[in-house]
């Protein structure tokens, strides 16, 4: 449980950042790319991205490939899916409580104004 | 970091919801018993006070969960912390915010469950993690 939390803080953490976020959207978009490909539409520098991608290598977003001189870049979902997963239980869990609240709350709201009458 | 939002129409006046939300011998009645008994509710209705909810559910297993009051104005804003206590899970220290508002003769409810660990993350966080999300969503619809 432990080592799931940890992996979650990694993913989230890693998924809080709007030019990490952008990278990964473009990797879902192309399947492949290479680092240079993947820093061209953003303003910062190459070794800006690279930490970027460090970040995101660590959370085991996407996995990175050297052919040549060129490193490949692809895109690794099953974390996603693993955080993704922890949010709707979350969901289930309070979206079931607040209508057992709601319908509470109703039968208290119907006995006051039948008191009140 | 990350963050969870539900809003509920409710057809009662914000103060009886607040009551609902806050009081344990509510809090008993509906907080089960489709998950299972609650064994124990327990409230101290002040900021810097704690509650504590222990219940539990249907596959046999006890949970607990326990926070403290954060901020309190009463009918229309509640605010907590939240952490599972006496079971399997620790999900570390999480934040709750409840806004009533009153609409007609009833209440909007608008539950907030967040870890939001520091104030850049939020702000990050309303940049887009909303946008993030419908895009894994979208890619996890393709699988």
């Amino acid at each position: 449980m432990v080592n799931y939390n940890a992996q979650l803080d990694r993913t989230f953490a890693a998924l809080v950042d709007p030019t990490r976020r952008a990278i990964l959207a473009r990797l879902e978009r192309d399947d492949s790319a290479s680092v240079s490909d993947l820093a061209r539409p953003f303003a910062i520098k190459l070794p800006a991205v690279m930490k970027h991608l460090d970040v995101l290598d660590d959370a085991g977003l996407i996995t990175r490939q050297k052919v040549g001189r060129t490193v490949t870049v692809r895109l690794r979902p099953q974390p996603m899916r693993a955080a993704l997963e922890w949010l709707r239980r979350y969901e289930r869990f309070w979206s079931g409580k607040l209508d057992r609240l709601a319908a509470f709350a109703e039968r208290k709201e119907a006995d006051a104004r039948r008191r009140s009458r | 970091m990350t963050q969870l939002t539900l809003i509920r129409r409710i057809a009662a006046r914000p103060s009886i919801v607040f009551d609902a939300l806050t009081t344990p011998e509510s809090i008993a009645c509906w907080w089960g018993p489709d998950a299972g008994p609650v064994l124990k509710a327990e409230t101290d209705l002040r900021v810097g006070g704690r509650f504590c909810v222990r219940f539990r559910t249907l596959d046999g297993l006890e949970h607990e969960s326990s926070g403290e009051y954060l901020e309190i104005i009463k009918p229309k804003r509640l605010a907590m912390s939240w952490r599972w206590t006496g079971g399997v899970e620790d999900s570390g220290e999480s934040r709750i915010d409840i806004e009533l508002r009153p609409v007609g003769d009833g209440t909007e409810l608008t539950f907030t469950h967040s870890r939001l660990q520091d104030e850049d993350s939020r702000r990050s966080h309303e940049d887009g993690w909303g946008g993030a999300l419908d895009k894994l969503q979208k890619h996890l619809a393709q699988d």
